[in-house]
């Protein structure tokens, strides 16, 4: 992005900045991060007041207008409405609590059991990380949606059993990123230093080698957030995840897509906000990468 | 180079054994007896723990898994409850399909990508970067089902020229059977009509599954030939008077192409994943239709079977891709081969 150029132009103008603030500086002067920030923080606000936002709350249940139905978008149905007349834009709002409830659930469960299988592959060496990471290999060779669409089908097609299969394939890339930084600061002599003073293993994973982890893996969950959305839409999309009439935004296009042509708002709309979040999502943590140069 | 191939299919091969283990498992430890599964709730007990016998569910867990194991290395995944045939026959059937699309896809890829990615290069920092940006941060974030009916919206209002469903015109009698692939087959047969009806099919298809991988190649491409351009060998040809054009396109570019075969091969498991969903859009009649409706139906064998074949995809791409690095950069099969 810009930043190249900024950060070379700041080094020599705010020399008395802390490192804290000159990440902070890069960040406001990357438009592209700000746009990321700005939508993501849009789509969490949507998500917690969608009830007082939304111009008609009960189109998020299964409500039916049918003088309504199939309306194009204008001024009273921002999104149009569906083919019970349910307000879209509505929808949406609620839609987005779905979406992020799933980014939390699966991210709260895949990244702290990558994070921890990584530091302990990295950390032990041996047996240990040959097991870990060719189980990793193994998980990281099975088409991903493949693989969730067969877990969702075995045990049957909800929002939870999509975020278990979601959960079951997230975590390796955790554990390939944790183990690679690990691998790199084991030689550090911070570490040694831990390793003489006599710190427990438990401590050196812990307090010593996670912390350097930590930028590396926000990065990677904020980019992470974005693809578990995409992940889940798909999922719904399929038929495979959340089950009408919950609002999901993967959901409300597969049924919008049974009206195309000629009702195209009803699969568009909720494809283009889908499309929004992800967008968000991929523009934050690129800004965050830039803004903590780490590699992800 | 054949030491070091010899040990990248062993382990690749390790992998297939790990991954056809791993699902048989989970197909086993879901709740739910598929013999009662295939037969629906009104069979009555009797008929269900002959078929249990008939299925083998009464034997011991390693013994099943063995005999599975078995089966597979002649090519039997079992039988398809929902078609009754052997799933092998029915993969067989469908596989073409979703090879064509899949192929055409990653020629798409490489056609437009690599090129995009050095122009991005060479005029860093213009408007032809930014726009490369752009085209790439839109093919990353647009998910495979939103663009493939964003293309279908397109196809039905403004492009109708193109087909939106199927592989084939219903009108044309065609039977692909020597490899299966329309295109080539075609071909083969002498049939102009029929070329340009399977190609006119694939292109919406390909491009809704092509547009992630454009943008992630095409970014890689650029930082890529960035950073070659900087390098030593680099400057030294350009200081013995080397013409930039050949320095860019026969020094550079072929090591540039080393970090995006990388990608294309990491980004196959996507590719056939979002083939599932891309295939769905369009009633493209191969493997992942197939899957998503066996998977409707919890026809477990057939399932197991969609999946492996992937995985088996996944794992051959990667080999090629080993082989394509190994010819661009010799410092890859000499690393490789060196390492324990």
């Amino acid at each position: 992005m810009s930043v190249d150029s900024t950060t070379t132009t700041q080094g020599t103008a705010h020399r008395n900045m802390t490192s804290g603030q000159m990440a902070w500086y890069r960040f406001t002067r990357n438009p592209a991060a700000m746009i990321g920030a700005f939508i993501v923080l849009s789509v969490i606000v949507a998500a917690i007041f969608a009830p007082f936002l939304a111009p008609s709350p009960q189109s998020a249940g299964s409500f039916v207008d049918f003088r309504n139905r199939h309306t194009a978008p204008n001024a009273e149905f921002w999104f149009g409405t569906d083919n019970v007349g349910r307000d879209i834009f509505s929808r949406v709002l609620f839609g987005y609590r779905v979406s992020l409830g799933m980014v939390i659930g699966v991210l709260g469960f895949a990244v702290p059991f990558g994070v921890v299988l990584g530091l302990a592959a990295g950390y032990f060496g041996g047996w240990i990380e040959f097991a870990i990471m060719r189980f990793t290999d193994v998980m990281l060779a099975i088409p991903p949606l493949a693989m969730a669409l067969a877990i969702t089908a075995v045990l049957s097609p909800n929002l939870i059993n999509a975020m278990i299969a979601i959960t079951m394939l997230w975590w390796t890339w955790h554990t390939r990123l944790i183990y690679r930084i690990v691998r790199a600061q084991m030689s550090e002599d911070y570490v040694e230093a831990a390793k003489v003073a006599g710190a427990s293993h438990t401590h050196i994973m812990f307090r010593e080698l996670l912390p350097n982890c930590v930028s590396a893996i926000s990065v990677k969950i904020s980019l992470d957030a974005g693809f578990v959305i995409l992940f889940g839409a798909a999922l719904s999309f399929l038929g495979l995840g959340v089950q009408p009439p919950t609002p999901d935004l993967g959901t409300m296009v597969s049924t919008g897509s049974e009206y195309l042509p000629e009702y195209w708002w009803e699969a568009l709309m909720p494809g283009l906000a889908i499309l929004y979040a992800i967008l968000g999502f991929n523009l934050l943590g690129d800004g965050l990468r830039d803004m903590m140069d780490v590699e992800v | 180079m054949f030491y070091y191939l010899l040990k990248r299919a062993a382990s690749l091969f390790l992998v297939l054994v790990g991954l056809a283990i791993l699902i048989f498992v989970i197909a086993r430890i879901v709740p739910g007896d598929p013999a009662r599964i295939a037969l629906g709730p009104l069979a009555s007990a009797e008929q269900v723990a002959q078929m249990r016998e008939q299925m083998g569910l009464d034997l011991p867990f390693h013994t099943q898994l063995w005999n599975y194991l078995v089966g597979l290395t002649h090519g039997d995944f079992g039988k398809s409850l929902l078609t009754s045939r052997p799933v092998s026959a029915d993969i067989m059937q469908a596989l073409p399909a979703t090879l064509e699309l899949v192929l055409f896809t990653i020629v798409i890829q490489i056609v437009l990508s690599i090129p995009l990615g050095v122009l991005a290069a060479i005029y860093r920092d213009t408007w032809v970067d930014n726009v490369s940006r752009i085209i790439s941060l839109i093919g990353v974030v647009t998910p495979g089902f939103v663009l493939a009916i964003i293309l279908q919206l397109m196809a039905s209002y403004v492009f109708t020229f193109f087909p939106v469903t199927g592989r084939l015109d219903g009108g044309l009698d065609f039977s692909a059977d020597v490899t299966g692939l329309l295109l080539i087959d075609s071909i083969l047969a002498g049939r102009p009509d029929v070329f340009g009806d399977a190609f006119m099919h694939l292109i919406l298809p390909a491009t809704a599954l092509a547009a992630a991988g454009i943008g992630q190649v095409m970014r890689i491409t650029r930082s890529s030939m960035i950073e070659l351009s900087g390098r030593d060998f680099v400057e030294a040809s350009r200081a013995y008077g080397v013409p930039e054009r050949v320095v860019t396109f026969k020094y550079m570019l072929r090591l540039a192409c080393v970090a995006p075969l990388t990608i294309l091969g990491l980004e196959f498991a996507s590719l056939i994943g979002n083939a599932f969903i891309v295939e769905f859009v369009f009633s493209w009649p191969g493997i992942a239709s197939y899957g998503v409706r066996t998977i409707l139906q919890k026809d477990l064998n057939a399932v197991i079977g969609v999946v492996l074949v992937s995985g088996l995809f996944f794992v051959i791409a990667n080999l090629v891709i080993d082989i394509l690095l190994g010819i661009l950069d010799p410092r890859h099969r000499l690393r490789e081969g060196a390492s324990k």
